[in-house]
């Protein structure tokens, strides 16, 4: 957003007749008419309306959670929270992110290297099979650790995990900046007497700082948030205390008030993930790359450096696959459930397409207000729309729990319940690509289109709609894989009697029967395969 | 006749300088007016506020008597029958061109509209492209098409917002006259927004010349270029030669180191002041002839119609531009005469 806002500020200042228009001039003024469209037109009610709706429907969970902490006085949610077992779990949960984080920027970085700039062997199918373990559920990868080595379970296990899904955060961003880097800079500084690795460490890196510490942050609250990995290892963090807590004891405050003190830490990393992200941006924008760089020889290391790529890829992708496929074949049609296995995933097909929907329905309207319109009040809804972002599954589950019990009790344990806290948490995504579709059509077509005397409301039905659909659409399919994947609210706020292939899958695993649980996984994998590359082939 | 007038139009988008300080524009019905200015004059602010996609902050626009934007006044741009032609067309990339044509077809039935679109389509020289879908248009087509969903819910003005830029420039020339012959064929006011002066000059019936926020001078082409309102508006549509003067007894020539000039109008006051030509009404003479000021070639430019011979004289601090049709006779470092034909004008 900021660039297109200096750009129209500089649009509107009045430069003095006659100045010569700096080249490049004409692209910088089409950008700010376009912002310039519709920032001069208030959202239309019936945008604005559905919006608001969707914005403190977003923000619920977060609203209630505080006040039902504090429900019993600030003086016991203080003494639960300032209580040594607390600090217990900070120390746990911080000290299981530290370990990620710092194995991630290992392996995300070196990747990176390796792929981008590097005559390594096939740079570009490892750079494919590095994002892979971004379609991997953390608690299918604590499925595979535990089912082939049990004595991983723990720290280690919820460790190995948790890193091997979770680096391709880090190497995508790190990768990209790579790229953009002009490789010019690298030659001057080896030309001024750097070798390769000085010129590595005091050019290079500098500028992967900020795509890193993105990435770096987005892994932290991936660890932060994640219940299906620790919980399956027995590793105590918050989210596992928080679902221990809610199941073992009829007081309600500790689980919310362990869940305030989760929000606090995940809405900090937001923040400063949204930070860096600023910053990044700026980075890059200097860049821009003359030409390719020339790969760098990699000589006697060609043979570690594979065998490192090998290692990760074997991992992170290959072994949790090879696991699932031994206890595939190890299972018999006796341990095979089939009738639970179609329950399951009809249920769960059932469950993401419904979450879904809603979603996208709740998305449209703050996603077109998001594109179109400048100003506080459409920032603040589009801030509110992305509380999920920043709301770990387990914390708007448990909100959601005790909003329906108190006031909703009809909804208690129903299928709508488990809908909604889909769409709180994955509002995001949601809002996110429709924001990017409506983006991608020209203001000036909506101006044509009134000018040839459409109202606002036909306009948006007519031709941004329209216009943004296949967008949507591809939001929408987004949306649906990460509800087929969802585990911690849907363990929560599932009707009772029903169950979904994650639950079942984390079920099975908790029990160690892996034959049982190895079907479920396979299903989920393959159900969320389909719209995945349904969706890469629309990319391309 | 839906006359275009434009009263004490003001919009400032901040604490800066406003971008449009109380601009006065009247253009006669069935006229192409074009808006000539340097980039962020206001022009484009200008035909937003006419369009209604901005609110003026004070001032009136009215077309055809009726009052679009003024005091308590602020029409929706869809009630308003302006046509709009963006840069690059802006056709709906999702519409066939037929449906792109019709789309502003909306109170009649389907038989008329359909036949509303190919009379459209007829009028631009694309009768037949009605099937296609924008993208396998090229860009001269998509100009065209986007005039002729213009033009089509017959408006009472149609606003060209600089339509011809995107065109390369052999295009340029072919599209330009289509779309001016086009606007004559509906009788449709037309206001078309550039920065080129050629272009403005070429195609418009009146050229009205903004700057900073106001209209200096609004004329037709010829008089805009044979008496501007000022000598920065003559160096603004072309190239001129500006002199200082001293006007004669009679009040109908004027005294300048290049002689004595003709004057278009008798200066109201004033007995000194800047005199502009323009450097085709300089003629080049051997050096020695009765009459002509002497000086010397400084430098040739030759761009194939014609060149461009920069001669300094003595007595002028700048050197002088003449435009020479034909063979070229001097060079660089050679000794010619310059003698004036026509008339100037003089600014105080």
């Amino acid at each position: 957003m900021s660039p297109t806002e200096t750009a129209s500020t500089a649009e509107s200042a009045e430069r003095p007749a006659g100045a010569p228009a700096p080249a490049g001039r004409r692209r910088v003024r089409t950008a700010a008419r376009r912002v310039d469209a519709g920032s001069s037109r208030r959202p239309p009610l019936i945008l604005l309306v559905p919006a608001c709706v969707a914005a403190l429907f977003a923000l619920l969970p977060l609203g209630y959670l505080a006040v039902r902490a504090l429900e019993r006085g600030p003086g016991y949610a203080w003494d639960v929270v300032a209580d040594e077992r607390t600090l217990q779990l900070l120390g746990r949960s911080l000290g299981l992110t530290v370990v990620v984080v710092t194995a991630c920027l290992i392996l995300g970085i070196s990747l990176a290297w390796l792929t981008v700039r590097t005559a390594l062997p096939g740079a570009r199918a490892w750079a494919v099979l590095a994002t892979l373990p971004l379609a991997v559920p953390s608690y299918v990868a604590a499925f595979a650790w535990l089912a082939a080595a049990p004595e991983t379970a723990g720290f280690t296990g919820a460790a190995l995990a948790l890193t091997l899904v979770s680096f391709p955060y880090v190497h995508l961003p790190v990768a990209a900046a790579l790229r953009g880097i002009d490789p010019a800079q690298e030659e001057a500084a080896r030309s001024l007497g750097h070798g390769p690795l000085r010129t590595f460490a005091r050019v290079t890196l500098p500028q992967l700082r900020p795509a890193a510490a993105g990435g770096a942050l987005l892994v932290a609250l991936y660890v932060l948030s994640d219940f299906g990995a620790v919980s399956l290892m027995r590793y105590d963090t918050f989210t596992r205390a928080i679902h221990t807590s809610y199941r073992a004891s009829f007081d309600r405050t500790p689980a919310a008030a362990l869940s305030v003190v989760l929000v606090v830490l995940t809405v900090a990393l937001v923040a400063g993930e949204a930070r860096t992200r600023g910053r990044a941006g700026h980075a890059r924008t200097g860049g821009g790359t003359a030409r390719p760089a020339i790969p760098v020889p990699l000589g006697r290391w060609r043979i570690p450096a594979l065998a490192w790529c090998t290692a990760v890829v074997a991992a992170a992708v290959a072994f949790p696959l090879g696991t699932l496929g031994y206890w595939l074949a190890v299972g018999t049609s006796a341990t095979w459930d089939l009738g639970g296995l179609t329950e399951a995933a009809s249920a769960t097909l059932g469950v993401a397409a419904a979450g879904a929907a809603l979603t996208t329905l709740l998305a449209l309207p703050v996603g077109v207000i998001a594109a179109r319109h400048r100003g506080r009040g459409a920032r603040l809804l589009e801030q509110a729309a992305y509380a999920g972002h920043a709301l770990p599954g387990i914390t708007v589950a448990l909100s959601l729990v005790f909003f329906a019990v108190r006031y909703a009790y009809p909804l208690y344990q129903q299928l709508p319940l488990l809908v909604c806290a889909y769409a709180v948490l994955f509002l995001p995504v949601a809002v996110a690509a429709t924001r990017a579709a409506v983006l991608q059509a020209p203001p000036v077509l909506e101006d044509v289109a009134r000018s040839l005397g459409r109202s606002p409301l036909r306009v948006l039905r007519e031709v941004t709609v329209p216009l943004a659909a296949p967008g949507v659409a591809a939001g929408a399919a987004l949306t649906f894989v990460v509800c087929m994947k969802e585990l911690p609210a849907t363990l929560l706020l599932r009707p009772t009697g029903m169950d979904t292939l994650a639950t079942r899958l984390w079920t099975e695993t908790g029990a160690g029967s892996f034959a049982a649980a190895a079907p479920y996984a396979a299903a989920l994998i393959l159900l969320a395969a389909v719209p995945s590359y349904l969706l890469g082939r629309s990319r391309t | 006749m839906n006359d275009l007038h434009i009263e004490q139009l003001t919009k400032s988008y901040g604490p800066e300088a406003p971008v449009l300080q109380g601009l006065d524009l009247s253009v006669p019905g069935g006229s192409l007016a074009a808006v000539l200015g340097p980039s962020g004059c206001g022009k484009t602010t200008l035909l937003r506020i006419v369009a209604g996609f901005l609110r003026a902050d004070a001032g009136t626009v009215t077309v055809g008597g009726r009052t679009l934007a003024g005091p308590g006044v602020h029409l929706a741009p869809e009630r308003r029958r302006i046509g709009i032609v963006p840069q690059e067309g802006a056709l709906f990339p999702h519409l066939s061109v037929a449906r792109n044509v019709a789309f502003g077809l909306t109170g009649l039935d389907r038989g008329e509209r359909r036949r509303r679109m190919e009379e459209m389509l007829d009028l631009v020289g694309l009768a037949g492209y009605g099937e296609r879908m924008p993208h396998e248009l090229s860009g001269g087509q998509q100009q065209r098409i986007a005039l002729a969903r213009a033009l089509a819910p017959r408006p009472a003005l149609v606003l060209l917002d600089e339509p011809f830029n995107a065109l390369d420039s052999a295009l340029r020339t072919g599209v330009r006259a289509d779309v001016r012959a086009a606007l004559r064929a509906t009788g449709a006011t037309a206001l078309l927004v550039t920065h080129d002066q050629q272009e403005a000059l070429s195609t418009a019936d009146l050229v009205a010349v903004v700057r900073q926020g106001q209209i200096a001078q609004c004329d037709t082409p010829q008089d805009l270029y044979r008496r501007p309102a000022d000598p920065w508006v003559a160096g603004f549509v072309g190239d001129a030669v500006l002199l200082q003067g001293t006007v004669g007894n009679s009040g109908s020539t004027a005294t300048t180191p290049l002689g004595t000039v003709a004057l278009a109008a008798r200066p109201t006051d004033g007995h000194t002041g800047t005199v502009v030509l323009r450097p085709e009404q300089l003629r080049l003479t051997d050096a020695d002839t009765a009459g002509a000021v002497r000086g010397t070639v400084t430098d040739v430019c030759f761009y194939g119609h014609d060149a461009k011979v920069t001669v300094s004289v003595q007595g002028l601090d700048a050197t002088v531009d003449v435009r020479v049709a034909g063979p070229l006779s001097v060079g660089p470092g050679e000794e010619t005469g310059i003698h004036v034909t026509g008339e100037a004008t003089l600014h105080a």
